[in-house]
């Protein structure tokens, strides 16, 4: 364990990400400590500029605190991309593992309903599964989950496929072990890093997917997202630009964040690459 | 004055490596029209001494002292762009892979043009090409040229390899274990042809390998190697026959001498039966033609109580395939696999089960075969926790045969890879012999050990097999070793059991054409090791 802590931290990127993924898990998790009155409140004059009225970041077209808006965004924001892709990862690992351990018929048939939604560009099905199912958190969710979920499993059934005529595999199988204890206890935690190092990146993808629908009008009316402060800013970017910026900027290190501990995690995982790419730069 | 001259070579290893230095103090010399045989066990140094004599050592190891003599050329004074100007016209390396050592993409005759391209010989390529690839032997060298690698042979890829390194006509000629990779009947042929072709030619040849067996076959002088160091130096007989080194002695006493041993009748009770097993690969269908390719067939034989039977064959013989369908990890479409006179073939996974007990198996690659993320300890007890046998006492069980495979009790909190090759092998038999069997099947369990280890983990099969009885079904490609440990030998050739006999009767009065070629493919046959003691 130490020592995946040191391989980590030989790729600086990756340590400023980590901090920068902590500080905004403390904002989330302090929001309501920090900024306990309600971020829908208006609590001062409309349009203030950062710095005005006690507003550290300005004031919103109807005097709301952009700042606490930030703040209490950053729980929905990080909880939407976490619980999306739990739900992604559960379905992908599960169809990607059927595929590739069973092999022959069941994985034509789940590879072939993989790219049934693949052919579909995710981000117009998500507005669709979200408009039929009303914008709540819920649906949002699910809709960011069934968008997410077939690249997982291709990358399960790949990792699957190979592993599975590995010797070791073999000897399970003469050993007499069930399916399900091979699955579980031999192949799946040697098909285990690169699973992580996509979920850290799926995350990053599911924020910006969250952000980008509640942009459109289609999040949670009844919960304050980074991606609603950017759509109710937009149409006053010329007279208050403090408005979409900051929770932009907010949107723009957490998902830098993300990449940079995915990146940072895949090189721990496989430290001969990583070794081998720092030679070459 | 000498071809080639190493004197007091040194070259370092990265901090952190479990010694200083990658090759200490070497000194050698390869004369015009001989072949230098540098053997040693894997990691004793003898590839970089070969890469440091190309000027193609990797970054991270660099050169701490001594001076190379190519003739009068300084190699370790040269700027990357006169060693560029060396290599290729003045010597030469054929590599151990030939299955990736050529570009997949060109064609043969173009790839050897080109190594005359890069040393301004273009106008006379398309004279040379199909010259080289007829001084190696290959049939039809016109067509052969416009060939893509995939459609040669390993032994036809390797043939090409030694053509473009022959092109410029070097005067040194490196191969860093160049038949390794290939069949022996395959690997003969290259022997024969690079020792024709060196003969024909007068070069110099530095040929490095870790089988005292082609040694034999091919050396005038040998020097050994042994952590980096030469410890021994001097005429192929005089090492191969009189070693003074307690280190040479010891590889030469480990070499498995091939003589096969007198062995009492084995009468006992059938085992295992094969009848008419048939295993089909197809491949295509939809758009392409349809491939079938008959892995085995005829391949029928009884196992009796007690013995070990021996299989052995070529690399798609079906040797492997054949095993597999004892075990059910390949499933036959015909023919019956009798195990006590039960058929095992029609089983279900479950019906299985209380086979997996009774018949186990060995893999042949330590490094692939136990699974990384579990300590040894639970790789050990966990096929009889599967069986239902209490945890405690499996990990108990566990610990008994760790110590029957001479491994450290200690072992059993740690995970394969702080194990090396040998001791990994040793806990794959553990997990297999944890189970109790009484049929163990062993799938090239040595193959990928060096000859010292080689020799002690086939010691440790002798000697289990001995105590606990066990009914033994040995894979090998390596007729020496076959000899050594089996009462019986089954010879496959394309999928199919040619010949089937006592081992002194195979090895002594072989009866098909195809073992007899197999017997005179044994490299060094007509060299005996001496008996050391």
């Amino acid at each position: 364990m130490r020592d995946f802590a040191r391989r980590y931290a030989r790729n600086k990127g990756a340590v400023v990400g980590l901090l920068i993924l902590l500080l905004v898990l403390a904002m989330a998790l302090g929001a309501p400590l920090i900024f306990p009155d309600s971020p829908w409140d208006m609590v001062a004059a409309p349009f203030m500029p950062p710095g005005e009225m006690d507003m550290l970041l300005g004031s919103d077209s109807l005097g709301r605190d952009v700042a606490a808006g930030i703040a209490h965004g950053a729980r929905i924001s990080l909880m939407v991309g976490a619980v999306s892709t739990v739900v992604a990862l559960a379905v992908g690992v599960s169809l990607g593992a059927v595929a590739g351990y069973l092999g022959g018929l069941a994985d034509d048939l789940v590879m072939r309903f993989t790219e049934f939604f693949q052919t579909i560009p995710s981000f117009v099905l998500a507005i669709l599964l979200v408009a039929i199912f009303t914008p709540t958190i819920g649906s949002v969710v699910f809709a960011i989950a069934v968008v997410s979920w077939p690249p997982v499993a291709r990358v399960v059934r790949a990792e699957f496929l190979s592993l599975r005529s590995r010797e070791f595999v073999q000897a399970a199988e003469v050993l007499g072990k069930s399916r399900i204890s091979i699955v579980l206890g031999d192949i799946l935690p040697n098909a285990l890093s690169p699973i992580i190092v996509l979920s850290s990146l799926m995350v990053a993808n599911a924020i910006l997917l969250e952000s980008a629908l509640s942009f459109l009008g289609l999040g949670d009316p009844n919960l304050m997202t980074w991606g609603f402060l950017i759509g109710s800013g937009r149409s006053v970017i010329r007279l208050a630009w403090w408005m979409s910026v900051f929770p932009g900027v907010a949107i723009f290190l957490t998902v830098l964040a993300l990449n940079l501990v995915g990146e940072g995690l895949s090189d721990a995982m496989n430290p001969r690459l990583a070794r081998k790419r720092g030679a070459a730069a | 004055m000498s071809l080639l001259r190493v004197e007091n070579l040194t070259v370092a290893l990265p901090a952190g490596g479990d010694r200083d230095h990658a090759v200490t103090d070497i000194s050698l010399h390869v004369d015009a029209g001989e072949i230098l045989c540098i053997v040693g066990e894997s990691g004793s140094g003898k590839s970089i001494t070969a890469n440091a004599v190309m000027g193609l050592l990797p970054p991270g190891l660099p050169l701490r002292a001594g001076r190379i003599f190519l003739g009068d050329t300084e190699i370790t004074a040269q700027t990357p762009e006169q060693l560029r100007a060396l290599r290729g016209s003045r010597m030469a390396m054929i590599f151990q892979e030939p299955m990736t050592a050529l570009n997949p993409l060109m064609r043969v005759g173009d790839q050897i043009a080109e190594a005359l391209a890069v040393h301004g010989e273009a106008a006379r390529a398309k004279d040379r090409v199909p010259e080289l690839l007829a001084a190696v032997n290959l049939p039809d060298p016109a067509s052969l040229a416009r060939a893509y690698p995939f459609r040669l042979s390993g032994g036809q890829r390797q043939r090409v390899m030694i053509a473009m390194a022959l092109a410029l006509e070097p005067a040194l000629l490196i191969a860093d274990e160049p038949t390794t990779a290939l069949d022996v009947t395959t690997q003969m042929q290259i022997l024969r042809l690079i020792r024709e072709i060196q003969s024909r030619r007068g070069m110099g040849v530095m040929f490095i390998t870790h089988d005292f067996g082609v040694v034999a076959e091919i050396a005038d002088r040998v020097a050994v190697m042994q952590l980096g160091r030469i410890v021994e130096q001097g005429p192929a007989a005089e090492i191969l026959n009189r070693p003074q080194h307690t280190y040479t002695q010891a590889l030469i006493a480990a070499v498995p001498h091939g003589i096969p041993a007198a062995r009492p009748e084995v009468g006992g009770a059938t085992v295992l039966e094969s009848r008419g097993v048939t295993k089909t690969y197809s491949r295509g269908g939809w758009f392409a033609p349809r491939v079938e390719v008959r892995a085995v067939h005829d391949a029928d034989f009884v196992l009796r109580q007690g013995e070990t039977l021996g299989l052995v064959g070529e690399s798609g013989s079906g040797k492997s395939t054949l095993a597999r369908c004892v075990v059910n990890l390949v499933k036959p479409e015909a023919g019956e696999m009798l195990f006590h006179g039960s058929d095992l073939r029609p089983l279900s996974r479950e019906a299985w089960k209380p086979y997996r007990k009774r018949i186990q198996m060995v893999f042949q690659d330590p490094f692939a075969s136990l699974n990384p993320r579990r300590k040894v300890g639970e790789i050990i007890a966990e096929g009889p926790i599967t069986h239902g046998t209490p945890r405690a006492e499996a990990l108990d069980r566990a610990r008994d045969l760790l110590r029957l495979v001479q491994l450290d009790a200690g072992a059993m909190d740690r995970f394969p890879h702080e194990f090396s090759g040998g001791q990994r092998q040793r806990i794959g038999i553990a997990r297999a012999l944890a189970m109790e069997p009484e049929l163990l099947i062993a799938d090239e369990p040595v193959s990928a050990l060096d000859v010292s280890v080689q020799a002690q983990v086939l010691e440790l099969l002798a000697e289990i097999r001995r105590r606990l009885g066990l009914t033994m079904l040995f894979i090998t490609h390596d007729l020496r070793v076959a000899a050594q440990i089996c009462d019986r030998i089954a010879v496959m050739q394309r999928g199919a059991i040619v010949e089937m006999g006592e081992t002194a009767q195979v090895f002594g009065a072989p009866a098909h054409a195809y073992t007899r070629q197999l017997l005179d493919s044994i490299p060094g046959r007509g060299w005996t090791p001496p008996d050391i003691t």
